[in-house]
């Protein structure tokens, strides 16, 4: 699913990820862990291709094909979704709006056909309902207003909507509440299939509780210093990054 | 690498303007030039009455002493009112009495435009939703559903018509609310202006279909200076919208207008505007110079104007659709959208003057520039003495595509009534990288993301246009913008 080989970028001049390597096969749910500042979000925003990220060596692949060359919209189109720390706001556009221009885009380009209001609205409501979302949500501006949770919760709906094959979750954790934790967790859980692989991007092993990974990994100073089993997020609850930090800095 | 597209930094290519064509058909045209005689050739092409032509030779020799304004925010060099004929009409057989029998050209003219002159038969209960007068050129050439309309006792025709089998309404109302010597192009107007249409909506009376007018300039070197007077009598409604586009020229074209409305008590007028003149090409060679004058009058108690517009064409914009809230009680509503992009300007907004007690007027306007363009809000809002609680709301929305165009929000309060309460509220943005980005990940270009964001800029706006045309609208916001991204 997604091969990453000795990647390095830059943002502003200052490599952040200095020859990451990493494998997560098909319908693995992967965790990265890690402190402040080592790079995990980088990681993520590099993947689906922010402008200002800049890759200076390395490759990412999705199912064999190269994702660094690609505009950021061809990357959604291929299958990479990414769950925004911070979803922003599109005052105006509702959240039904928005999810079906961005549905028919990806359906387009994936050369299927688009959807017209009515089977949007059915499909949208189905989905909705699995995060406990209402129909008034589905007519609010994308984010607006929205709390938190709220925010967080439309992030995994985009996500069921858009079916996409890799799924990156940037701290959907923070700013939770445990039972909108919960809540997301499930709607992220029902959507673990054979075909898709997640990569779980958190400081806390509270969500992992929650969302169970196949394989856990830390994120250290730009490198994946460790890799290990479920275990290894409880030893890191327990012990710190110290060590990791530390050997990262060396 | 990975760097992926920067924020639009300047209008790159050409915008695709879609109605650009000619058609080719003969025409009838008055010698170039303006003067007593350009005057009388209209007149008498029209066989008009002789307090008309007096009312325009009055409303030229007024022109002639006056000043082309120079207070908007708008860059041109000088027209030459010379330059144009202001006379041209396409030839046809004498005696049209049936749509039938409209040249084809001009069937096939509008059916590229997307614009039915047609009428399909009627259902038994089923009313089609809008009749149509198109006007070409100088002239009226069909209107639809006028017998259907007639069946409620509503009027709807060319003005040019209604001069003639309603003589006395039309010389009752027109110039009542915009007189002939109310600015300089609404002056240039009186004196050369050659259609447009007319609608009386009876008392009580609720018109049942969308009332609209569709103007196209067609040929090259002219102008077109058409007049539209609406009244709505006690307790009446309508709900009317006009559109516009012209061909793709590098000269400058002149569009000078009138609207004029007048709601009397507990009427209510919609006007809406989706204004798709020629805009020019990228750099800001040709494009149409419109210079519009558009003012509804309040007259009844509670009555009702709302002027809706969407503003995406023409070169040069100078527009100021206002409500004269007169009758006690009367509302008064201004929702605008105005999009400029390469080098276009417009300089638009509108007046709202209080004098009737309790009136309440509401301005929504959403500006949007893109590239070098630049925007102007200009409004007023004059509350008189006599408009006891009047109360007034303004919300004035920029938004910049870019870092070469500009925006700019010029607003007059003028209150002479200590009861009266009037809000103004402003904001400019850009937008943001976030959300381009945001909108990008989920599968969005570049355009599909600046269509939605600026759609939902203007939502506000766009719902208050009549269903039929909502759509369309937004497309066309779509359109207007392609080409300004980087």
């Amino acid at each position: 699913m997604l091969e990453i080989k000795n990647l390095h970028a830059t943002i502003q001049g200052k490599e952040i990820l200095k020859g990451l390597t990493l494998s997560v096969p098909d319908g693995e749910v992967h965790a990265i862990m890690g402190p402040n500042g080592a790079g995990k979000s980088t990681l993520s925003y590099v993947l689906a291709g922010r402008p200002g990220y800049v890759v200076t060596a390395g490759s990412a692949k999705l199912d064999g094909q190269d994702l660094l060359g690609a505009a950021p919209e061809k990357r959604a189109a291929a299958g990479l979704f990414l769950a925004f720390q911070y979803p922003v706001e599109i005052p105006g556009v509702t959240n039904m709006t928005f999810l079906k221009n961005a549905l028919n885009a990806v359906r387009k380009a994936r050369g299927e056909k688009e959807y017209d209001a009515m089977q949007m609205l059915k499909l949208l409501r189905g989905k909705a309902q699995v995060l406990g979302m209402s129909d008034e949500m589905l007519k609010r501006a994308v984010n607006v207003g929205f709390s938190g949770g709220e925010k967080k919760r439309n992030e995994v709906l985009q996500m069921a909507v858009l079916e996409p094959k890799l799924c990156i979750l940037d701290e959907t954790d923070s700013g939770l509440d445990i039972d909108a934790l919960r809540i997301v967790s499930a709607g992220v859980n029902a959507l673990r299939a054979p075909d898709r692989s997640m990569l779980v991007i958190t400081h806390y092993q509270r969500l992992l509780d929650y969302i169970k990974p196949d394989r856990v990994h830390v994120l250290a100073a730009g490198r994946i210093e460790r890799s290990g089993g479920p275990e290894l997020a409880l030893e890191l609850e327990a012990k710190g990054y110290g060590e990791d930090t530390a050997r990262g800095l060396a | 690498m990975t760097q992926a597209k920067a924020l639009p930094q300047e209008a790159l290519s050409s915008a695709t303007y879609k109605h650009g064509f000619v058609t080719d058909i003969e025409t009838e045209l008055a010698p170039a030039g303006l003067s007593e005689e350009t005057v009388k050739y209209i007149s008498a092409k029209k066989d008009e009455p002789a307090w008309l032509l007096a009312w325009r030779l009055d409303a030229f020799a007024r022109w002639k002493k006056m000043k082309e304004p120079k207070w908007a925010k708008l860059h041109y060099p000088p027209i030459d009112y010379q330059a144009p004929s202001y006379y041209a009409a396409p030839k046809v057989k004498a005696g049209l009495k049936s749509l039938n029998e409209v040249d084809p050209e001009l069937l096939k003219t509008y059916d590229k435009l997307g614009i039915p002159l047609r009428e399909q038969e009627m259902l038994s209960g089923v009313t089609p939703s809008v009749a149509v007068d198109a006007v070409f050129d100088s002239v009226s050439v069909a209107t639809t559903y006028k017998k259907a309309l007639e069946a409620h006792g509503i009027i709807f025709c060319s003005l040019t018509e209604a001069l003639h089998t309603y003589p006395e309404l039309v010389k009752k109302y027109l110039g009542s609310v915009v007189s002939a010597h109310d600015n300089y192009f609404a002056a240039l107007n009186a004196a050369v202006f050659t259609d447009g249409s007319f609608v009386y909506i009876p008392k009580g009376v609720r018109c049942p279909m969308e009332l609209s007018t569709y103007f196209r300039i067609n040929t090259a070197n002219t102008g077109q200076f058409e007049r539209t007077l609406i009244v709505a009598d006690d307790d009446s409604y309508v709900s009317y919208l006009e559109g516009c586009t012209a061909p793709k020229r590098d000269e400058n074209q002149l569009h000078a207008a009138v609207v004029e409305l007048v709601a009397m008590d507990r009427a209510e007028i919609k006007y809406a505007t989706v204004q798709n003149w020629y805009p020019g090409d990228e750099n800001g060679l040709g494009g149409i110079y419109n210079f519009v004058t558009k003012r509804g009058l309040c007259k009844g108690v509670a009555s009702k104007i709302s002027w809706t517009q969407v503003e995406t064409g023409s070169a040069i914009t100078w527009k100021y659709p206002s409500c004269v809230l007169q009758g006690d009680d009367s509302i008064g509503a201004f929702y605008s959208v105005a999009i400029t992009s390469n080098y276009q300007q417009a300089d638009t907004g509108t007046k709202m003057i209080h004098l009737g007690k309790n009136t309440r007027s509401t301005i929504v306007s959403k500006g949007i520039s893109a590239g070098h363009a630049q925007n102007t809000y200009r409004g007023l809002v004059r509350v008189a003495r006599t408009a006891k609680g009047a109360r007034n709301k303004t919300q004035c929305d920029s938004l910049l595509i870019g870092n070469l165009c500009g925006a700019h929000t010029v607003p007059y309060i003028e209150s002479r009534q200590p009861t009266a309460r009037v809000e103004h509220e402003a904001t400019t943005s850009k937008i943001s990288e976030d959300q381009l980005f945001y909108c990008h990940q989920r599968g969005l270009d570049t355009e599909e993301a600046m269509a939605l964001i600026v759609n939902g800029f203007c939502r506000e706006v766009m719902k208050e246009l009549p269903m039929e045309f909502a759509v369309e609208a937004q497309k066309l916001i779509g359109v207007s913008l392609e080409g300004s991204i980087g």
